[in-house]
């Protein structure tokens, strides 16, 4: 495990010697008053000045959190302040949020980063104050002439340090505003902070050097054209090798009916490209006219991570691309953040769309009218409506080797709601599936514990904390159940739950949906199947070998 | 605890301010017809040009949280309340809020026991004391009705036969004074009990709420206590909902702490977290559709970006994309 990571028992031995929920005592303390402390596993490398160069962002420098001064520009108070002014007048959520509060605690407990470290300042509540302590000194309502009264403080650069710490301990998973009774997302706060921080040069490299790739070369990883079609040909002949299939993916193709975007993350990490596979042998099953584009080679946005500004610039490429390529619609691949920027952003920031058509299904004429005017559809979406009308040759007991529970990406789940499709996908491709507890699944699903950008290795210890109530929860129907399949529809699950289930729950391994719906596909002229897309024995599917599904 | 103890002082030093003011100043006019107008004047002023700054700032995008399945595919049964399609399901889902505290009522808490294993248990008192406090004030606003009217309207007598019906005392014993007592010593324990709640709160939270404990004390010292001249309160009342500015009768001093604690709540309430009962219709995570791919959200200030065009990108690749046998647009 990481050097990054504290020991299992050790993390263990903490929740059972302080097993209330907030850790410590704070009998005679404000939350104002507790210092911010970096160590090991609690902080992300700030941004390289290249790569600050690179996306023109501001005070490029060589610096890290555990710094005592952190060179924050000239003016850089004033900075914050115009910052804070201009997005309180273009986000009536932000206003609305830093004003309405009344701290009833609903949200204290909610949070995963709050569950796996009691830190106070991880209660989603006390998270916003942060930055609404410092707006209440700066812009006062007659309450606020009150200092002491409301809980307002001046800006100093420890509480810009205790900004960086904390809203990066948000994975703007918005589980919290499920249940706050006025809707406060967090998320919200969150967002901006962030952007104010990207203002004075407090950032993170794991989320902007994504960024400077995804800008340059369409896609997360960097991944140059000639390399992107090598990788996705490499799977191809993957697939020939397993099932005896050929698959034809084209790539940035004109006049394709369907322009097939998915995270880059499918493509090149592992096990993303199980799942990459599964699509195209999907998309062979049915004769999809489809095409890859390198130059929209990247589903995910970190922009969401960063400033609405960058937001839609990296996004701007899925509608340029579909536009150049003349295809009908978009299909979207599994993923999470992707999907909370498509659904809730893109055609705001990036339509209209004229250019496409509505999409329907070439397969089964169902019209998606639901994405009538975004002119996306998901690819669970999509094969849903496949299987509901028969359309696919599928044979379920060739996921029998797996016992499966399903995760709800937060940004699916509470950006998009989509929490049906996947299951009916799942139920129709495997016998195993079980639902963990009900307080951790749908609306209520736990985050992965490194979403929003924060999956660096030397975060590990804020991650394993992070994930713990997911993993706790899976560790539940792995014991009643004997689940030993995690499967997501999000690629940053799919990169960061390995590391989770491994620290947590050993023994459980990470599927992405399509990767099932790939071994389940009974394919014209296959050959006879004996192991899954990952080389693993089905069961009962092989000779002489023992069935223990 | 100092932010315990500091609006609990406050809240009595106001108290005594109408007292000393009434009963040794004769200042009966200041307080009893000046300053509730100034209050409902400020009350009114403010809260609507809050509501106008809350307005007049764009919503740019479709945030809507979902707590349930969206609308779909025809198959799928749509969660109409949980994932609003039309405005008129996410109006009825801003009223589920506003009335019932429906996400309240979602509450959970969250148990860390030996495995170590999370459980989460349903926790329902918060919204229990919650909605308690609410609709009893509600309740108890409505009921003060009859101060302004000669007959109050049959709504107002409904509410108020119905609440007294216990005739414990004489005058009958009102459930929601009872109610909302209590409710506002359960909001304030839960603020002093849990640890957590004890980080949270400032004094900003425990103000509100020992002042409306205040104005329902003195309220109740007046009617079951003093019993002090109601005709001479209605006929004060009943002036100043016709804006007139005649002198009050002879009234008890207890009637103006009374009425000076509501009026520094009339004007605490727009420039404070009070606020939130107006909040609470505009928040765009639940008052808006998620409909954003069926129907384009528009965001007045939409930003014009540059973004890395394709002609850009085959420009710094043409050759490797040619040799990789990627179509360009240019040779």
């Amino acid at each position: 495990m990481s050097k990054y990571a504290p020991k299992k028992n050790q993390l263990t031995r903490e929740f059972l010697e302080k097993p209330s929920p907030l850790k410590g005592d704070y009998a005679r303390q404000e939350w104002w008053d507790m210092p911010v402390e970096f160590r090991d596993g609690n902080w992300c490398h700030s941004a390289k000045p290249e790569v600050l160069g690179e996306i023109g962002f501001p005070n490029p420098r060589k610096w890290a959190a555990p710094d005592d001064d952190w060179q924050l520009p000239e003016g850089w108070e004033k900075t914050i302040h115009e910052g804070l002014k201009e997005r309180l007048k273009k986000f009536r959520s932000l206003k609305l949020y830093l004003d309405a509060c009344v701290r009833c605690g609903a949200c204290a407990d909610k949070c995963h980063f709050f569950l796996g470290t009691g830190d106070p300042k991880n209660m989603p509540v006390i998270r916003a104050e942060l930055l609404r302590s410092v707006y209440r000194n700066d812009f006062p309502m007659v309450e606020k002439i009150l200092k002491g009264f409301s809980g307002s403080r001046k800006l100093t650069q420890e509480v810009i340090k205790e900004w960086h710490m904390y809203f990066y301990q948000c994975t703007e998973c918005r589980r919290c505003s499920v249940f706050c009774p006025l809707g406060i997302d967090t998320a919200e706060i969150t967002m901006v902070a962030r952007e104010l921080l990207n203002l004075i040069g407090v950032n993170n490299n794991w989320i902007l050097a994504p960024v400077a790739n995804c800008n340059r070369t369409g896609n997360h990883l960097g991944i140059e054209p000639h390399t992107f079609v090598q990788n996705i040909e490499s799977l191809v002949d993957d697939i020939e090798d397993l099932t005896g299939v050929t698959v034809n993916p084209t790539f940035n193709r004109k006049g394709a009916e369907v322009l097939f975007i998915t995270p880059s993350g499918d493509v090149f990490g592992d096990p993303g490209v199980y799942t990459m596979m599964g699509y195209m042998l999907l998309f062979e099953h049915i004769g999809l006219d489809y095409t890859i584009s390198t130059y929209a080679s990247e589903g995910g946005n970190f922009g969401l991570f960063t400033t609405n500004d960058m937001m839609k610039k990296l996004n701007a490429k899925m509608y340029h691309e579909a536009e150049r390529l003349k295809v009908k619609w978009v299909l979207g691949g599994e993923c999470g953040h992707m999907w909370r920027v498509v659904h809730q952003y893109m055609n705001t920031m990036n339509g209209p769309a004229g250019f496409l058509e509505q999409p329907v299904s070439p397969v089964t004429g169902t019209k998606f009218t639901n994405a009538a005017a975004t002119k996306m559809v998901h690819i669970a979406e999509f094969t849903a409506d496949l299987i509901h009308n028969n359309k696919l040759k599928l044979d379920p007991s060739r996921n029998d080797h797996l016992r499966t529970t399903f995760h709800d990406s937060c940004n699916v789940a509470r950006g998009m709601g989509m929490f049906e499709e996947p299951r009916y996908v799942l139920n129709n491709v495997c016998n195993s599936f079980n639902e963990m507890p009900e307080d951790t699944i749908r609306e209520r699903t736990f985050c992965c514990g490194s979403g929003s950008g924060i999956n660096a290795e030397e975060f590990m210890e804020m991650r394993m904390r992070g994930g713990f109530p997911r993993a706790n929860a899976v560790r539940h129907v792995k014991k009643s159940h004997r689940v030993n399949s995690l499967v997501t529809i999000c690629a940053i699950d799919r990169a960061t739950l390995p590391s989770l289930m491994r620290y947590w729950n050993p023994g459980v391994t990470v599927y992405g949906l399509h990767e099932l719906v790939g071994n389940a596909l009974v394919m014209q002229g296959e050959k006879k199947r004996t192991v899954d897309l990952r080389e693993n024995p089905m069961a009962g599917k092989g000779e002489g070998e023992s069935d223990d599904a | 605890m100092k932010k315990v103890f500091m609006p609990l002082v406050m809240v009595a030093v106001l108290s005594c301010i109408p007292y000393v003011g009434v009963a040794y100043f004769g200042m009966g006019y200041l307080f009893g017809v000046i300053i509730p107008y100034l209050a409902v004047l400020l009350f009114v002023a403010g809260f609507a040009w809050r509501m106008y700054d809350w307005l007049s700032r764009p919503v740019p995008f479709c945030i809507t949280t979902t707590c349930g399945q969206e609308k779909s595919l025809d198959w799928i049964k749509h969660q109409k309340l949980e994932s609003p399609a039309t405005k008129w399901q996410a109006a009825l889902r801003v009223m589920m809020e506003v009335l019932f505290f429906r996400s309240l009522f979602r509450n959970t808490k969250a148990e860390l026991h030996t495995g170590p294993q999370l459980a989460y248990a349903s926790s329902k008192w918060l919204w229990m004391g919650g909605l308690a406090f609410h609709w009893s004030l509600l309740l108890i606003g409505l009921r003060h009705a009859r101060f302004f009217f000669i007959e109050p309207p049959l709504v107002v007598q409904l509410i108020e036969r119905t609440d007294r019906f216990f005739e414990l005392t004489l005058p009958a014993f009102y459930m929601t004074d009872a109610i909302v007592l209590a409710a506002i010593t359960y909001l304030v324990a839960r603020r002093l009990r849990d640890a957590k709640m004890r980080i949270i709160s400032l004094q900003t939270d425990f103000f509100p709420l020992f002042l409306i404990g205040g104005i329902v004390l003195a309220g109740m010292s007046m009617r079951y206590v003093a019993k002090v001249d109601v005709l001479a309160i209605k006929a004060l009342m009943m002036n100043l909902a016709a804006f007139s500015f005649d002198a009050p009768g002879s009234i008890s001093p207890l009637f103006y702490i009374h009425l000076f604690l509501a009026s520094v709540l009339a004007v605490y309430f727009p420039f404070s977290k009070l606020m939130h009962a107006g909040a609470i219709f505009l928040s765009p995570t639940r008052n808006l559709a998620n409909n954003s791919r069926e129907k384009r959200h528009v965001n007045p200030w939409n930003k014009k970006i540059k973004f890395r065009t394709y002609s850009e990108y085959e420009d710094d690749y043409r050759e490797k994309m040619k040799k990789a046998g990627l179509p360009v647009e240019k040779d």
